[in-house]
């Protein structure tokens, strides 16, 4: 019986957990009923995932041209929201991958819904770069293809085309490191049920599986190497979304510290938004015995550090914009703090460099409300990082005559606010119909950081377990 | 039939362990073991050899990256290539920097879906495939060992009484 050292406060609160009550209490939600609240927020999220739809449908039918783009500005809010979603999905891979790489226990209670929040995020980030084609229809184009125009190939040394290789790879390889995590949770549910219904679809999605000892052997290896998979993985990601800017030379775009800068800044959103769904998924369904305030404090933790790399970036940035004696990069960094869009700028500095300090207070860090506070902030703090980048560095190019300012469309508004709706309901029907936690992975764990163990003796243990008659 | 299986169940993965040692020192051989979760220490006790699943992922990651960079090279260099910016393709070991995200990511494509299918063919899961547990509480609460008497040179009564040593919830055959 190995236990965890006992200064590692427990990752499993309560002295009543046992095996059956881990099932009950994270199973509750798909075997009970629908609740009110649930169906109530899934019409608001439906009613404006739609309008986001109809939203795009316009812009499809009517063309580009509906945003708000102009020839100077031909990267805004599409952009802005693409890499603003990819960020957010990072926190997911981060949280699964490397934290099950460095064998961090607290990963089990937050990995499935976190990886789900990648998982929906990264569908509302691929739909911006699709629709801004303005012709949707030949978006198979981005592959290479045999063609009819001369043996014309897409190019291989541009980032836009890493860009499609890279998030249809996250998405897909996220896609079933997630799936392989869910199929002995769903055979626990189809095990559980008693509906003929529920029965049939939780048989469907569990492939059958039947927890016997070479399965869960190769389950672990095949976590192991995925998570080694998509560790590297999720760093390029990010880096080659941050080498679509850095490979131009437009000034505010060309550095060189873009793609660590970008992986950072997506860790901390991604962390962020993880921090808003979790604090209202552990209220909203009980599960405040298995998400604990001490994995809240770790996620703030991260947020600190990758908030203060963030930060670092910034300054450097700014520095080196002044050092390199570059006139045009000089002017790009002075038009953002003062320019017409300083306001974004430093709305970016306030939320992204300064708020997170505020993490340094114990009691601030442990504070829930606070924290839910925090992670609006930093998720509004980060989508006015990405477009201070793109709006501010196109806006005013080389030529003050064509000089000119970005003013969002109703169709620009109403796309991003539908792809809000649109991950929520991806979510809610996540919460109501999945398993929330890796409750199989929790249970594996609740004997080396559960409370109730933790605080046991060798001589209580071996009571409470006799092994022989 | 003579040769009913014996399934011994028990309540705890710890009490598990503990008692496959015990069987095992005793000259048992245990066929499968059903658990709601990965028992850690079981494999060596039961003699389950380490699993080669993690070279399937290396070969099939090298396969994706040799097929990568072959079709980078016949698009691009072989079969038309472009002069974008006023960088023309040369050669494979000129555009060998730009080459490397798309070859990488493809790599990862090709190691994670490939192991992930040879994983479910193995463990023959897929979707409308039956599960052979043998109670359903081995996926939630339970934690049970299969003993074929024909594995062991002793009789299933000797066997029985071997696993009644331990604290063991329930004996069943079926």
């Amino acid at each position: 019986m190995h236990k965890e050292a006992a200064i590692r406060e427990p990752l499993i609160l309560g002295d009543d957990v046992t095996y059956t009550k881990i099932s009950n209490d994270v199973l509750a939600t798909i075997e009970g009923k629908t609740t009110k609240s649930w169906k109530v927020l899934m019409t608001i999220a439906t009613i404006v995932g739609l309008w986001g739809v109809g939203n795009i449908l316009y812009l499809i039918g009517v063309g580009v041209g509906t945003w708000g783009l102009n020839k100077t500005v031909g990267w805004a809010w599409d952009i802005t929201n693409f890499v603003w979603w990819v960020g957010i999905g990072h926190a997911g891979t981060l949280i699964s991958a490397v934290l099950l790489l460095f064998r961090q226990k607290w990963r089990m209670a937050i990995n499935r819904p976190a990886e789900a929040m990648t998982i929906f995020a990264v569908f509302m980030a691929g739909l911006f770069p699709m629709i801004h084609m303005g012709r949707i229809w030949m978006a198979y184009w981005v592959l290479p293809l045999p063609n009819t125009f001369g043996p014309m190939w897409v190019n291989f040394n541009s980032p836009l085309l890493w860009d499609v290789f890279a998030i249809s790879t996250y998405l897909s390889v996220s896609l079933v490191f997630w799936y392989i995590g869910l199929i002995p949770d769903f055979a626990t549910i189809r095990d559980r049920a008693k509906a003929p219904v529920p029965k049939l679809m939780y048989s469907l999605l569990s492939f059958g599986w039947s927890g016997n000892a070479k399965a869960w052997q190769r389950f672990e290896e095949v976590s192991l190497v995925l998570a080694g998979l998509a560790t590297p993985l999720v760093f390029s990601v990010h880096s080659i979304v941050s080498m679509d800017f850095a490979t131009s030379v437009i000034p505010g775009w060309h550095t060189t510290i873009f793609p660590p800068y970008f992986v950072a800044g997506a860790v901390f959103s991604g962390f962020a938004m993880v921090q808003t769904l979790m604090l209202i998924v552990r209220k909203v369904m009980h599960l405040e015995q298995y998400v604990t305030v001490k994995h809240i404090e770790y996620m703030n933790i991260v947020i600190i550090v990758t908030g203060s790399i963030v930060g670092v970036a910034y300054l450097t940035e700014l520095f080196i914009s002044w050092y390199s004696g570059v006139e045009y990069e000089s002017y790009a960094f002075i038009n953002r703090f003062s320019g017409p869009y300083a306001w974004a700028y430093w709305c970016m500095m306030t939320c992204n460099v300064i708020s997170p300090h505020l993490f340094w207070f114990k009691k601030l860090r442990t504070n829930l409300a606070f924290t839910f506070f925090m992670s609006i902030i930093v998720n509004i703090g980060m989508w006015f990082e990405r477009f201070v980048i793109i709006v501010t560095s196109v806006h005013r190019d080389y030529l003050p005559s064509s000089w000119s300012m970005f003013y969002p469309t109703w169709v620009d508004i109403g796309i991003f606010i539908g792809t809000l709706g649109l991950f929520s309901v991806f979510y809610l029907l996540f919460l109501r119909y999945f398993p929330v936690l890796a409750f199989n992975e929790v249970k594996s764990i609740l004997k080396s950081s559960g409370e109730k163990y933790k605080n046991m003796s060798d001589e209580d243990f071996k009571k409470l377990h006799p092994v022989k008659k | 039939m003579a040769d009913k299986k014996i399934y011994a169940i028990y309540d705890d993965d710890y009490v598990l362990l503990e008692s496959a040692k015990h069987l095992v020192s005793k000259g048992i051989f245990i066929r499968d073991v059903f658990s709601p979760f990965p028992i850690h220490g079981l494999d060596p006790v039961i003699g389950l050899k380490r699993t080669r699943i993690a070279i399937t992922a290396f070969i099939y990651g090298m396969i994706g990256v040799s097929l990568a960079l072959t079709g980078m090279w016949f698009f691009s260099i072989q079969d038309w290539p472009m002069n974008i910016g006023g960088k023309p393709n040369f050669s494979l070991w000129d555009n060998l920097p730009a080459f490397i995200p798309v070859t990488f990511e493809f790599g990862v494509l090709c190691a994670a879906h490939g192991m992930a299918i040879t994983y479910l063919l193995r463990n023959w899961t897929l979707p409308g495939f039956k599960a052979h547990n043998p109670y359903l509480r081995t996926t939630d609460d339970r934690f049970v060992m299969e003993i074929h008497p024909h594995d062991n040179s002793v009789s299933a009564e000797d066997i029985k009484a071997l696993i009644n040593e331990t604290c063991v919830l329930e004996i069943d055959e079926k």
